[in-house]
């Protein structure tokens, strides 16, 4: 089997597994990173965001062969040690969760979205996180969130 | 700060001893039929049972008693609110008439005081504000109060987490319990400091004379060496809301930390060392049975392992991913199911089928009433099933120790009666399985039933090994215990002087929650036929069972809108036509408060409905829930070309008792109003002869950032009451207002929900 190697959080990881696995159970069954939530397994809910290359992506329909040569930031990766990316303080003081299952997604995808677009407007984070799904109702405060985020000057400065 | 229990220990990953393998083998087979049988006969025996309140003795405390060794511990219990004297949801058809205790406050020698209780963190924050609400009666930093949720060992028993019970009928009495620890530390520090009671004070956990500060001794000197227990009894005061401190303030949720970083533990991230996930082979259908299954292709795949227990056949791999793979190659054969029944034919079915009702709420004469009127408005109101739909589907991990002790990790609002279920299931005593719950990921009453739990607890002792169930999308959507469809017929009237004249209503199959009207009307009644839950055989295709506010939202629906139509056939104020028609007595008043305060907020001005404008509309509806008065006026746009319907602001006023986390109370609200923007707009059920048509989020929409309203709170101030509700009020009230508002713009009335674009359009048309 051949190995598959990408950059996972800072640091090289090498799998030796079958190269269609799905990179969200590769990084929460081989990996124990289990941050990234299984929610519908076809794209569609966000639970499971991670960031290839800066980009927000789907780990449950990515296979890991895509992955190969890539980065890959989970939202275990998104802190600088103890040190918690903007968005995830901002998520801390506006309280963008309830339930907590949806966030690790939401972060990510709030982030990502901040790498590209630093200074968005508030219409275009609620574009930018519409396929994101929360079952408890916590988005008024997830945009709240990322809004105050964008504010912050040490954005776009993570991974 | 949070002292969490429930990491996967190190013990016991071996097999399964031989006796457990053995008595699976020896277990009759059983079929379908007969399962259903079983779970229908435990389900009448608890409908017909007038106790079912249930307690179980069985926990071993051996853990509890080490981490309780010393301090003072107390203990003490909690009677059912009134009207609730049976559990809303018994699975395991517990029985006891009643509990010896629900929950213990332990103060410990570090100072540190422990809360422990059977209810589960959701993500509606009492891991945050029961400890609040210790720290305010003991007069302790929140900081220093831990607490245990959801452990069957640890925690005493709890029937469940549901009906907005956590802080409504828990905090009273764990706030009487942490008011008796305080005053049993006041006399026991009187006793050592040599200063009477009533010249001493606590600050931070510290006794200290009023008079000599010199004079002070901590919670925990006193308790130091000793093993001190008590009950409540009841006689100790409470602190008064003007003295709060600590209640009534926001606190940090204790949850945060863990949730932003992604650390938080859900069941279905308990890797244990040697699991394998389990994928089910499921039905095609409800009622479909099986006829044929051919495995051989799926056994033949590597680290592939093919288990059959009684009806079960799962394939088991160490990744999930592989595990779906295999299960796709299973063959399977189903026999057809019997039902007839789909999303549109439904409700004539439920008119049919529902049993004979009774009337709940009663006066006067409703055909003198209706003689008597001037204006007959008659009404059919129709709602579909509504899924659940946590984020998290339903999880669990299941470990059996060599020495057979069940461990299981679980999402579940039911830790205690998954307990009594899993030794059930597994023939296995009580005490040798303990439920641990880690964080759940959203419940809404849909996990309160936990059969993801039992599969991988059966699998597990027949596999010998670990084992982990995490339901698709798809068994999360084919297992739910539906929101039932529903349908209520509501005939009413107006005097000539524009006054309620009868209120003639029956609700069929979404029960009674919500179906009492609080207006004053000389000739009423309210017929209830069918209830949310339990076995109603034949009835539904499918399981139902409690949704966020079970019934409360279709009852909500049906009479806030039938109140909008009566006031429009008055050509009168939707908000003035409500006040004026309230009951006359406290609980009028109540709500009249409640309404007034949302209008004012709202900066409503007086105007008959329908106004007509054509793409705008104002909807006004109001409610009790979970001792909860709501009151709500939503600003919502119509598009008339495309039937699309968008809520842009909304105003409610909530008067829910003493407010213990104001803004936990306000997240809450918040996440009542986004999620009723689903059953409001969008979803509903699709099935046809038994098959679950929505299999994803392909077909049935959530509701998404787009929808999402500018929402505004006012809590009305009620000191006097005790912390009521806070989970489930507002969510009632969104399908009304959204209605109604479509109603004041357009003239049309929406009688089904949801109000999907196509509905709208084509009424509109």
């Amino acid at each position: 089997m051949p190995s598959i190697s990408f950059t996972l959080n800072g640091k090289p990881a090498t799998l030796d597994t079958a190269p269609d696995r799905r990179l969200l159970w590769v990084l929460r069954d081989d990996l124990g990173l289990t941050g990234s939530k299984f929610g519908c397994g076809i794209g569609s809910c966000g639970a499971c965001t991670v960031m290839v290359d800066g980009k927000a992506t789907r780990s449950c329909t990515t296979a890991l062969s895509a992955v190969a040569g890539k980065k890959v930031t989970t939202i275990e990766g998104l802190a600088d040690g103890e040190k918690l990316a903007p968005v995830q303080e901002a998520f801390l003081d506006h309280l963008g969760f309830q339930c907590g299952y949806c966030t690790s997604g939401m972060i990510v995808t709030g982030h990502a979205l901040l790498e590209q677009n630093p200074k968005p407007t508030r219409e275009q984070i609620v574009q930018g996180m519409e396929r994101n799904y929360c079952r408890c109702g916590a988005h008024p405060r997830i945009v709240d969130a990322i809004e105050a985020a964008s504010k912050t000057p040490t954005v776009g400065g993570g991974r | 700060m949070t002292a969490r229990t429930g990491k996967p220990g190190t013990a016991g990953r071996n097999k399964a001893p031989a006796s457990a393998k053995a008595s699976t083998a020896q277990r009759p087979q059983r079929t379908l039929a007969e399962a259903a049988a079983e779970a229908r006969a435990l389900a009448e025996a608890e409908q017909m049972s007038p106790e079912g309140w249930g307690f179980v003795d069985t926990i071993d405390r051996r853990d509890f008693m080490r981490l309780t060794a010393t301090g003072l511990l107390i203990s003490f219990s909690v009677k059912p609110l009134k009207g609730m004297a049976r559990p809303v949801w018994n699975p395991a058809n517990l029985q006891r008439p009643s509990p010896d205790f629900n929950a213990f406050v332990h103060i410990a020698a570090n100072d540190r005081v422990t809360v422990l209780v059977g209810k589960v963190e959701m993500g509606q924050g009492v891991m945050t504000s029961l400890p609040q609400m210790a720290a305010e009666e003991l007069n302790v930093a929140i900081d220093k109060v831990d607490v245990v949720m959801g452990d069957t060992e640890l925690c005493p028993f709890d029937m469940g987490t549901y009906g907005s019970l956590s802080t409504r009928t828990l905090g009273p009495v764990l706030r009487a319990a942490a008011a008796e620890g305080k005053a049993v530390l006041m006399q026991m520090a009187s006793e050592k400091l040599g200063v009477p009671v009533a010249q001493l004070e606590v600050v931070d956990g510290v006794v200290r004379s009023t008079t000599d500060r010199s004079k002070r001794v901590s919670y925990g000197e006193l308790t130091a060496g000793k093993r001190i227990e008590r009950k409540v009894d009841g006689a100790a005061a409470l602190e008064k809301v003007g003295d709060f401190s600590v209640m009534g303030i926001s606190a940090p949720r204790r949850d945060a930390p863990e949730k932003v970083t992604g650390k938080a533990k859900y069941a279905g991230d308990m890797i244990l060392k040697g699991a394998l996930h389990a994928r089910l082979l499921r039905p095609p259908a409800h009622g479909a049975t099986l006829k044929s299954v051919d495995t051989s292709e799926a056994e033949r795949q590597p680290g592939v392992r093919v288990v059959k227990v009684d009806e079960i056949v799962a394939v088991l791999h160490a990744h999930r991913d592989e595990a779906d793979k295999a299960l796709k190659l299973v063959k399977a054969e189903w026999n057809p199911s019997p039902s007839t029944l789909n999303d549109k034919n439904i409700f004539e079915h439920l008119e049919k089928a529902a049993p004979e009702g009774r009337a709940e709420q009663q006066a006067g004469d409703v055909a003198a009433g209706e003689r008597a009127a001037a204006t007959v408005v008659s009404t059919k109101y129709l709602k579909g099933y509504v899924a659940h739909s946590p984020m998290e589907t339903h999880s669990a991990a299941v470990e059996i120790a060599p020495d057979g002790k069940v461990t299981v990790w679980a999402g579940t609002q039911t830790p205690f009666p998954l307990q009594t279920q899993v030794a059930r299931a597994l023939k296995v005593p009580t005490e040798k399985v303990r439920v641990i719950v880690p964080y759940v990921g959203g419940g809404f009453g849909g996990k309160s039933a936990s059969a993801q739990a039992i599969e991988a607890a059966r699998l597990a002792q027949a596999a010998g090994v670990p084992v982990r169930v995490i339901w698709d999308r798809s068994e999360e959507f084919f297992y739910d215990g539906f929101d039932p469809a529903t349908v209520i017929n509501i005939k009413s009237g107006l005097t000539a002087a524009k006054k309620i004249a009868f209120w003639d209503y029956e609700v069929i199959a979404a029960g009674n929650r919500g179906a009492e009207h609080f207006y004053d009307i000389p000739h009423h009644r309210t017929v209830v036929r069918g209830r949310w839950g339990g076995t109603q055989d034949g009835l539904h295709p499918f399981a139902v069972g409690p949704w966020r506010a079970p019934g409360a939202n279709a009852n909500c629906f049906a009479r806030e809108s039938h109140i909008d139509a009566l006031a429009a056939k008055a050509v009168a104020d939707p908000v003035q036509f409500r006040l004026d028609n309230f009951a006359r007595d406290a609980s009028g008043e109540r709500m009249r408060r409640v309404l007034e305060t949302a209008a004012k907020k709202f900066g409503w001005t007086s105007r008959p409905t329908p106004s007509r404008s054509g793409s705008m509309g104002l909807g006004v509806a109001c409610g009790i829930d979970a001792g909860t008065y709501v009151a709500g006026i939503a600003e919502v746009r119509v598009n008339k070309a495309t039937g699309e319907v968008k809520m842009e602001r909304v105003v409610i006023a909530q008067d829910m008792g003493v407010v213990v986390n104001p803004v936990g109370a306000l997240q809450q609200l918040e996440g009542c109003i986004v999620m009723g923007l689903g059953y409001t707009l969008t979803e509903e059920l699709r099935f046809r002869n038994g098959e679950v048509l929505d299999k994803n989020y392909t077909s049935y929409t959530l509701p998404r950032f787009s929808w999402v309203p500018k929402i505004e709170a006012v809590f009305v101030e009620n000191n006097e009451l005790p912390p009521q509700g806070g989970g489930e009020p507002a969510i009632i009230l969104v399908g009304a207002m959204v209605g109604n508002a479509i109603f004041d713009a357009t003239g049309v009335r929406m009688t089904q929900l949801p109000l999907t674009n196509a509905r709208v359009k084509a009424a509109l048309a």
